[in-house]
């Protein structure tokens, strides 16, 4: 039964679509992946040898078992968002002759094989590797992978079991905040009463056990919890949240755009992935406290630029790559509906302005960093409004790949192609390029009115530019419907 | 009304629909029946402009369809479940289409109110955004919004599949309500042959991307239809 299993499952991995995507994206994807894999090992090997020169008096085992409660919980955490049980791609079986108790089985086992799981073993067995080599005993070591294994199939299962519900996660999140101030401020020592816990699974190998059996009780949970629901209204069944109507009569003064405005606020906040865009953009915020705080970037202006244009235009670079494609799933009525095409464009546009003067607004408080973070600031956003929003508009009409709205943004590459990596070029690269030579040439006052001037223009030539991207919208409308009904994945 | 001349759709050497001359005149109940891949949908998106025809052209009104946008204003179209935009309610998207098809709030309403029947309570005010919506109900709801602001064209593609027995019975009462007012042209396409004799007084046959038979409906049109599908 399991050899069936895990073919469909090797099937359904090579024949999916993002496996077949473009070659770039997927050499990216590898790169990537190996980047994180090879950073891993090498922590892990690493590790010993920071830990030995940070604190040189302690053992390394010691120090690391101290942090291992907040490994588990931070790893719970992070789950939580990155990982959900399987159930949905079981629908097929329900109705063949196999037993449930397979299939739950099935779906627990293939969980344990996550990637996330491979994480913890590619950071640990380097490091216990080392530790042999630095002349610790092996069987200890050895058995200490082990528990470690178990460790992370247990936060594996106990992440199916509290997934269901959010408040689980408030309380994780409360307990990692709550524990670090408590040890912070030398209220409650927790690593100190954890360290010797999880450094015992070390020092006595028989320990190994506990982490073992713990793993398997939890499997156990979860099996029978699984087991008695699998049925298509139980745990199958994805759940439909109430719906709230509001009409948003405040759009109404914005005049003929006011009905795509209302749509797409919807479209923004009814959705999981385009919800998300909007609070990493907000995030990204506090990207300049990494710079700005940093003695080396103080002078380097060229960073200043990168900062503003970024800062004042995630949120349009993150929504507006994907224009139209947020619209995929129904394109095919915008196309046949009374619209006019401008209106629907100039929407967009209007949303992404908003975006860009209120990701200026709180960038403002870096003035702190003196008056040419501000000025910088100002400029970028300037240019974000009056060049970046038709250019990213244009390339928009590019996309052809289907986005579905409704499934998590975290490591979510649908819709991605070759083509939003070469709108970052002109719409990140370009403005820093003209700063960076603006300022060498004269001064970073020159620079900086180069680019307001430069957005100045762009909006007075605002109406040319529409004029044009509507027409390019229209020249690309067969390509772009035929290729949102593709659905993927 | 909708005049179709010399048109031919190609993906590469298949020639997926190939219709020489076809006229439907302006207030005709018109159906389309044919099996599967033979051409209907085809027809449909040609005549909304959403593919392009290898050949030929669709005029609608007076406006050919993939040179002038201006048969949108008086044509409509439910043609799938793509055609609804997933997380509207089914009022903000009645109200949405409304608005661009110049009807105000009010004016939705009172259209809605007509087909209260027809909703069987599981539409309107039902808390739940389209795409939680059963695929029977999403149908309706997409019907529906095809009759806002007035069209003088709407088209329906397999409108009967995926509804229940009495929503079946009660569309087909709607339909041939609007094919009795002189001016609304309807275009429906459909693989139950019975319930596109009762609603068309004209039913083109399609086979492989060709006009196979063109009849206008009588008593003994249903006999026909089976003996041509059924030899």
């Amino acid at each position: 039964m399991f050899k069936h299993f895990i073919r469909l499952q090797w099937k359904s991995f090579f024949r999916s679509s993002s496996f077949g995507k473009g070659i770039a994206l997927k050499i990216l994807m590898v790169f990537l992946g190996l980047y994180l894999l090879i950073s891993l090992v090498g922590a892990g090997v690493g590790m010993y040898f920071i830990l030995r020169k940070l604190v040189p008096d302690v053992s390394p085992m010691w120090l690391i078992s101290q942090y291992f409660v907040y490994w588990i919980l931070i790893e719970l955490f992070l789950r939580y968002f990155m990982q959900k049980l399987p159930v949905m791609d079981i629908k097929p079986f329900l109705s063949l002759p196999i037993k449930k108790s397979a299939i739950a089985h099935y779906i627990l086992g293939r969980s344990a094989v996550s990637v996330y799981n491979l994480l913890a073993i590619f950071f640990f067995v380097p490091f216990a590797i080392v530790l042999i080599f630095q002349g610790y005993p092996a069987l200890n070591v050895l058995l200490w992978v082990v528990s470690i294994g178990a460790i992370t199939l247990c936060i594996n299962y106990v992440n199916f079991i509290i997934n269901k519900s959010d408040k689980a996660l408030v309380i994780i999140g409360a307990i990692i905040v709550g524990l670090y101030a408590l040890d912070y401020f030398g209220l409650l020592p927790v690593k100190e009463f954890f360290g010797p816990i999880f450094h015992g699974l070390y020092a006595y190998p028989i320990a190994v056990f506990i982490p073992v059996a713990l793993a398997i009780l939890v499997y156990i949970i979860n099996f029978n919890y699984l087991k008695n629901r699998i049925f298509l209204d139980a745990s199958l069944k994805t759940k439909s949240q109430e719906a709230k109507t509001s009409d948003l009569a405040w759009t109404k003064r914005f005049g003929d755009i006011a009905p795509f405005l209302q749509l797409d606020l919807k479209l923004i906040w009814r959705n999981k992935r385009t919800k998300a865009q909007v609070f990493i953009s907000l995030l990204f915020v506090f990207y300049g406290l990494i710079f700005y705080t940093q003695e080396i970037y103080a002078n380097m202006m060229p960073m200043y630029a990168f900062l503003g244009i970024f800062m004042t235009g995630i949120f349009l670079a993150n929504f507006g790559q994907f224009i139209p494609a947020w619209d995929s799933a129904y394109y095919s009525m915008m196309m046949s509906q009374n619209i006019p095409l401008r209106k629907y464009l100039e929407s967009k546009a209007g949303l992404i302005a908003v975006s860009v003067v209120v990701m200026f607004l709180l960038t403002i408080p870096y003035v702190y960093f003196g008056w040419k973070a501000l000025a910088v600031n100002f400029g970028s956003a300037l240019y974000n409004l009056g060049v970046n929003i038709p250019v990213i508009l244009y390339f928009g009409s590019f996309n052809k790949k289907r986005i579905e709205l409704d499934q998590s943004p975290f490591g979510n590459m649908q819709g991605t192609s070759g083509t939003q990596f070469l709108i970052m070029l002109p719409v990140l690269g370009l403005p820093i390029l003209i700063f960076t030579i603006a300022y060498y040439l004269f001064s970073v006052e020159v620079a900086v009115i180069v680019l307001s001037v430069l957005g100045i223009v762009g909006f007075f030539f605002r109406n040319y530019f529409f004029d044009k991207i509507t027409e390019q919208y229209r020249r690309k409308k067969y390509g772009m419907i035929d290729g949102f009904k593709e659905k993927n994945s | 009304m909708i005049l179709s001349e010399n048109l031919t759709k190609k993906y590469g050497s298949q020639v997926v629909l190939n219709i020489e001359h076809l006229e439907i005149p302006k207030g005709q109940s018109f159906g389309l029946v044919g099996n599967n891949g033979a051409g209907k949908t085809t027809f449909f998106s040609l005549l909304l402009d959403l593919i392009q025809p290898s050949s030929g052209k669709i005029v609608n009104n007076g406006v050919q369809v993939n040179t002038s946008e201006a048969w949108k204003p008086f044509t409509s179209a439910f043609i799938d479940e793509t055609f609804l935009i997933g997380y509207l309610t089914p009022e903000e998207y009645f109200y949405f289409i409304g608005e661009l098809r110049g009807r105000n709030k009010a004016d939705v309403d009172a259209l809605l109110s007509q087909f209260e029947d027809f909703f069987h309570g599981e539409i309107l005010g039902q808390k739940k955004y389209l795409r939680d919506l059963s695929k029977g109900n999403q149908k309706k709801a997409g019907i529906v919004a095809s009759f806002i602001g007035n069209p003088e064209v709407v088209v329906l593609d397999e409108p009967f599949a995926n509804l229940d027995p009495t929503t079946q019975i009660r569309l087909k009462a709607i339909i041939k309500e609007l094919a009795a007012e002189q001016d609304i042209t309807v275009l429906v396409s459909s693989h139950d042959l019975s319930h596109v004799t009762e609603v068309c007084e004209r039913i083109v046959v399609l086979n492989k991307g060709e006009i196979v038979k063109d009849i206008q409906t009588s008593t003994e049109t249903l006999q026909e239809l089976e003996t041509f599908f059924g030899g």
